[in-house]
């Protein structure tokens, strides 16, 4: 069986969800093969891989390939596709590694889908596009098929795998070392889930009318074991951070449960949380137009409501 | 500095957009085509970094005969001339075939520093400023929220998940950039009536030395098998607050086992 090669998110040498999606998927269509690129690979690290079906881990540690932006690790795929000829290429639909996938497909002369949010028979990918109006079906027909896949839309199912490990030694190009990272700059918050694995998102928009009334939403995510989100309308006025804020240009998310306090559901915000399972909306205005993709929508005071409802909520648990 | 700022016509968000039953394209007669609203942030970015360094602003796009609303919308924002990348061979090119087109045509044209949005509305794959830099070998300062210009450095802060990156390279360059980086101007009167004077080179294919084996929908590198119109939502229960709006939130989401 052909191997898939996978490439691995993670962060403080932790895997990340969507990896375990990928190696899921992967299983489907050959032997799934992680590709971890930059430090903090661990025994803890191999073992998760393994035990979500890796084949092969392929390990290419070294602080170089996460000190320049993307050239480096398209540099380390490319590499391993003429090594290994794999079926495909796997990749999360992240900023970063869409764009690895985009540099790579020019480096091995082949076919990139982005946002993927199922691949089947053929491997044919399953897209969702225009904020979720149009179901579309691609396939690539060039070269190795290099396959983005949104976070959060397959299933994780454990199966072990061999978990075989590879050193790899890439020496990275000079032509990849021209745009250096000298500094990164964290603005965390909290120990919440991250936005875009998260099952159920909550979202405060500029009806939840300043920063320090954000602890509102963020109660009812911590009630919910939820990520916080925002849309951009708060994220503009500095009521929360940026890489909180869900939308087109904010992050793509697809819960099983999107919560939206706060939000008129304007078509830029809607096409970052268009494909949660299931929406409920709390606004005071009863013709906002999120009301119009709510499952289940309350139009009231978001003063009232959410806390009511996360009182209610701890009652119940 | 020679900037030139790559700008797309997109089909605007607001209409209903479509793929072209024939050919599974993209149907830009369905729906009013309008400047990719990134792509306004990448001309502000541009027109500022003229402002303070001096050179000159080129708008490049590809797109049909209709893309020219873009280049004028572009124009009236400040930018000093413009070249369309106009030919019928370029229908239909995907991701690959676009970044190949647009950096023969930047060769061609020449740069300092190429700016760019960091994704379109209609495509969204968000994967062009990175292959324009593979296929140009100039460093790749995307999604930047900031961007500095020193004599020949550049550093931008790049968003990540965490927060941001600061990163450093030497011009020629290639950066997109998100909606955080400015406030895009709004063409003035005079600006409009400038535009119309600017002038706008066309280009086809064999003037810009693109490869027509790499562009066009025949020649992509993927291609849609099949696609339909998603299934709308089932409506749903919508309830006004009468003091108890929570306690029934929470009924449904217990009736759906969130809680
Ligand atoms: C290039 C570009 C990119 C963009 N990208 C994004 C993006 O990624 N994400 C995004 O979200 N937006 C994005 N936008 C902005 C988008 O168009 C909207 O402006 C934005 O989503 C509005 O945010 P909002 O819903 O919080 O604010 P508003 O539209 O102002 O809505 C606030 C809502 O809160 C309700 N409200 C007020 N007070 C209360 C209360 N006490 N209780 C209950 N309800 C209340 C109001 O009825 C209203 O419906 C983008 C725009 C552009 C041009």
């Amino acid at each position: 069986m052909s191997e898939v090669l996978v490439l691995v998110e993670h962060v403080e040498g932790q895997v990340k969800k969507v990896t375990l999606e990928l190696l899921t998927l992967a299983r489907k269509l050959g032997a799934p093969s992680a590709v971890w690129a930059g430090p903090g690979y661990s025994a803890e690290a191999k073992a998760k891989l393994a035990e979500y079906g890796a084949e092969k881990i392929y390990v290419a540690d070294s602080a170089d390939i996460a000190d320049y932006v993307v050239a480096p690790k398209a540099e380390l795929l490319a590499q391993l596709v003429s090594s290994a000829s794999p079926a495909a290429v796997l990749v999360a639909a992240t900023a970063e590694a869409k764009e690895i996938a985009g540099r790579l497909a020019i480096k091995i002369d082949s076919g990139v889908l982005t946002d993927a949010v199922g691949i089947g028979e053929g491997l044919v990918a399953d897209q969702s596009i225009f904020g979720g109006g149009v179901n579309v079906q691609s396939r690539v027909t060039k070269g190795t098929p290099i396959i983005a896949v949104r976070p959060n839309a397959t299933p994780v199912e454990a199966a072990a795998g061999a978990g075989a490990e590879e050193q790899v030694s890439v020496a990275v190009s000079d032509a990849a070392k021209v745009a250096k990272v000298v500094e990164r700059v964290k603005e965390e918050k909290g120990a919440r889930p991250e936005l875009t694995e998260a099952a159920i998102v909550v979202s405060g928009g500029r009806g939840v009318g300043s920063a320090e009334n954000f602890s509102i939403i963020e109660k009812l995510a911590d009630s919910l074991g939820a990520a916080v989100g925002a849309s951009r309308a708060a994220t503009d006025a500095g009521w929360y951070p940026h890489q909180f804020q869900v939308g087109q240009t904010g992050k793509t998310v697809s819960p099983q449960l999107y919560i939206a306090a706060g939000i008129s559901g304007a078509i830029q915000h809607r096409a970052g949380m268009q494909t949660a399972k299931t929406i409920v909306a709390i606004n005071k205005d009863p013709e906002a137009p999120i009301f119009e993709l709510a499952d289940y929508g309350v139009v009231g005071d978001l003063n009232q409501v959410v806390p009511q409802l996360t009182e209610e909520i701890s009652k119940r648990k | 500095m020679n900037i030139v700022v790559c700008v797309k016509q997109v089909p605007d968000t607001a209409t209903e957009r479509k793929l072209r039953s024939d050919d599974k394209t993209l149907d830009r007669d369905a729906a009013d085509g309008v400047v990719n609203e990134l792509d306004e942030y990448a001309v502000e970015e541009a027109l500022r970094l003229k402002e303070a360094h001096g050179g000159e602003v080129t708008v490049l796009t590809m797109g049909p005969d209709k893309a020219s609303d873009t280049i004028r919308k572009a124009l009236a924002m400040g930018a000093d001339k413009a070249v369309h990348l106009v030919d019928d061979a370029l229908h239909g090119s995907d991701a690959l075939g676009t970044s190949h087109a647009l950096a023969q045509t930047l060769k061609k044209i020449g740069f300092d520093l190429v700016v760019l949005g960091s994704e379109s509305t209609d495509a969204r794959t968000g994967v062009l400023a990175a292959m324009l830099a593979e296929r140009l070998n100039v460093p790749q300062l995307t999604f930047a929220n900031k961007v500095e210009v020193n004599g020949s450095a550049i550093t931008i802060q790049r968003v990540t998940d965490y927060g941001y990156d600061r990163v450093e390279a030497s011009l020629p360059a290639v950066v997109s950039v998100v909606e955080k980086i400015n406030e895009p101007r709004y063409p003035s009167f005079k600006g409009i009536m400038a535009a119309k004077k600017k002038p706008v080179e066309k280009l086809g294919v064999a003037d810009a030395e693109i490869d027509a084996a790499q562009v066009g929908l025949a020649n992509a590198w993927s291609e849609v098998t099949d696609f339909a119109a998603a299934p709308p939502r089932a409506a749903g229960t919508i309830v006004k607050d009468e003091g108890d709006g929570g306690a029934k939130a929470a009924d449904f989401l217990a009736s759906k086992k969130f809680i």
